[in-house]
């Protein structure tokens, strides 16, 4: 019995984005859409476990999809937004939704899949919605398991969840392909949606770790995904390849009791090399479509120079500040400057990683960004390597007040050690 | 999860070697390879030479022996493979089912090993592999 349950899910997983894209074609309304869809898999929850997965357990769905839309229809609960309900369409109505719904699933297109893309990830809604909506319609995952996966209550997901699809039907969000200047910055939204995404799962140290393993490997199979849709687009192969790259220093980040390991401290020894192989290939793509020089293909190049290097003293750092003077120009923020100075330091050395700092700091300003941890902490350490100790005690200390991260503090604590045993030392 | 969906096929094992797969059963298969590729999960693949064309070599005591193919012993060979990313075995599963195999085909789905999946002394012992080719040493 739970085997089948494992295996409805399975199909579910594979099935319910072109479900959704294909019901929404008719509907027009991605929250209708999903509500369809999802009664047609309570109905193959109730169903399949006694007659088996029927052999195409795609258009078996559909068609009760289409029993649940015709049923709505005729209690008159369901609002197909173009229209006015008047009683004597409503036979004809019928019909024509039976018939359009019949046949969405075997016309079911790539344009209908990157439709969906582009309306939960609207630039209208919150980014949480969009983040949830993506999970939800794309990844084909429960609500329970995006709440898992984000660290809110399942309640709190759901009615994100809600708010997020009402706001699109209330807003009459058309479901369709941006067209000239709105793509692009419609794509942007995608894109930064799907690199939240992998964030969540790659960077954040508490929580369920199964789950987001998956989270990251979710906002893979959607980079892969795009990377199909629109293969002309550099930066969608560029995310894919950073993400690639990012992902493939998984295994090496963590510690035997799950403490955090930097880069230059890593046993490349675990990074996966096909999944590099992958992300290199992805960046060599984003190359050739001529958009070396775009965000995410720079940051992807940052991530390669680091890879290509067989222990982290080979590392190019003059390269990487190259790129980060190119990327601080396109995008003038203070993480960026702040990585800059990092890589300057270990470039040029650490009086001027020192001075790019300040450079940094002065971009963050009073902005949140000026109490972010980072600051001090790089600071702390380059400071220490200049030999300045009681500043570095400082600086180090200032930046475990700001962390609420315990991994993170355990490595600032590492630091602290380190600095009173070199000024010992000197 | 990444899993490996091996093809096996019936009568491949004492097949010619000049044998090649049907224009038509390439066509197939071209297609459910993009299907795999557009919903994101393919992570690699290939086909395979018929065993006519290769070689096993057997270990005894240290000691290696080539055999060419065929290999008048053996029932099953593997044709070629898949490499998919999956959230679960069921999932790996249900894709295979959807594979355009016929009636002497088998599909065998295997869950491959992650680093961490090996205990730390293991991985230990995997330390050296930095050396071999990767795509990080190819310009």
């Amino acid at each position: 019995m739970k085997d089948i349950h494992k295996a409805i899910e399975a199909v579910w997983k594979i099935e319910s984005t072109r479900l959704v894209a294909a019901i929404a074609r008719v509907t027009r309304d991605i929250g209708i859409a999903e509500e369809l869809a999802q009664d047609a898999l309570v109905t193959a929850l109730e169903l399949w476990p006694e007659q088996g997965i029927p052999e195409n357990p795609g258009a078996w769905l559909m068609t009760a999809a289409k029993r649940r839309a015709i049923d709505s229809l005729r209690r008159g609960r369901m609002l197909v937004q173009k229209h006015e309900q008047i009683t004597r369409e409503l036979e004809w109505q019928q019909q024509q939704l039976g018939d359009a719904l019949e046949h969405s699933l075997d016309l079911v297109i790539d344009d209908d899949i990157l439709r969906l893309i582009f309306t939960a990830c609207h630039p209208i809604l919150a980014m949480e919605g969009r983040i949830a909506l993506t999970l939800r319609l794309i990844g084909g995952l429960t609500t329970t398991e995006i709440a898992r996966a984000c660290l809110v209550p399942e309640k709190t997901m759901g009615q994100r969840i809600f708010r997020a699809k009402k706001t699109l039907s209330e807003a009459h969000v058309p479901f369709e392909t941006p067209r000239g200047d709105e793509l692009r910055s419609r794509i942007d939204s995608v894109l930064l949606v799907i690199y939240l995404i992998f964030n969540e799962g790659y960077t954040a140290t508490s929580g369920d770790e199964w789950m987001r393993a998956a989270l990251s490997e979710e906002a893979l199979r959607l980079g892969r995904m795009l990377a199909q849709l629109l293969p002309g687009e550099s930066e969608v192969h560029a995310l894919l390849a950073l993400m690639e790259l990012q992902a493939s220093r998984s295994a090496a980040r963590r510690g035997k009791n799950g403490e955090a390991v930097l880069l230059p401290d890593q046993n490349r020894t675990l990074w996966d090399y096909a999944q590099i192989q992958r992300g290199m290939t992805a960046l060599e793509q984003a190359q050739r479509l001529g958009g070396g020089a775009k965000p995410y293909a720079l940051q992807a190049a940052i991530a390669a120079y680091h890879i290509r290097a067989r222990t982290a003293e080979e590392t190019d750092w003059g390269g990487i500040v190259l790129l980060y003077d190119a990327l601080l120009q396109i995008n003038p923020s203070p993480i960026v400057a702040l990585n800059r100075a990092v890589a300057v330091g270990m470039a040029q050395g650490p009086a001027a990683g020192l001075n790019a700092l300040d450079a940094a700091a002065t971009l963050a300003g009073d902005s949140a960004l000026a109490g972010y941890h980072l600051f001090p902490s790089v600071r702390g350490d380059l400071l220490m390597k200049m030999g300045r100790f009681t500043e570095a005690r400082e600086e180090t200390q200032r930046a475990m007040e700001m962390t609420k991260n315990l991994r993170e503090q355990e490595l600032l604590a590492a630091r602290l050690k380190q600095i009173e045993k070199a000024a010992l030392s000197t | 999860m990444r899993f490996m969906m091996i093809v096996i096929p019936k009568g491949y094992e004492s097949a010619t070697p000049n044998t090649v797969p049907s224009v038509e059963a390439v066509a197939k298969m071209q297609e459910y390879n993009q299907t795999l590729q557009k919903a994101g999960v393919l992570l690699a693949l290939d086909g395979l030479f018929p065993p006519a064309t290769g070689a096993r070599i057997s270990y005894l005591d240290g000691k290696a022996t080539v055999t060419d193919g065929p290999f008048a012993e053996v029932k099953e060979v593997i044709g070629g493979y898949w490499i998919i990313q999956a959230h679960s075995r069921e999932e790996a599963i249900e894709w295979a089912k959807r594979a355009p195999m016929s009636n002497n085909e088998i599909i065998e789905v295997r869950q491959i090993f992650e680093m961490g999946d090996f205990p730390s002394d293991v991985q230990k012992a995997a330390e050296g592999y930095e050396n071999l080719p990767h795509s990080g040493s190819k310009e």
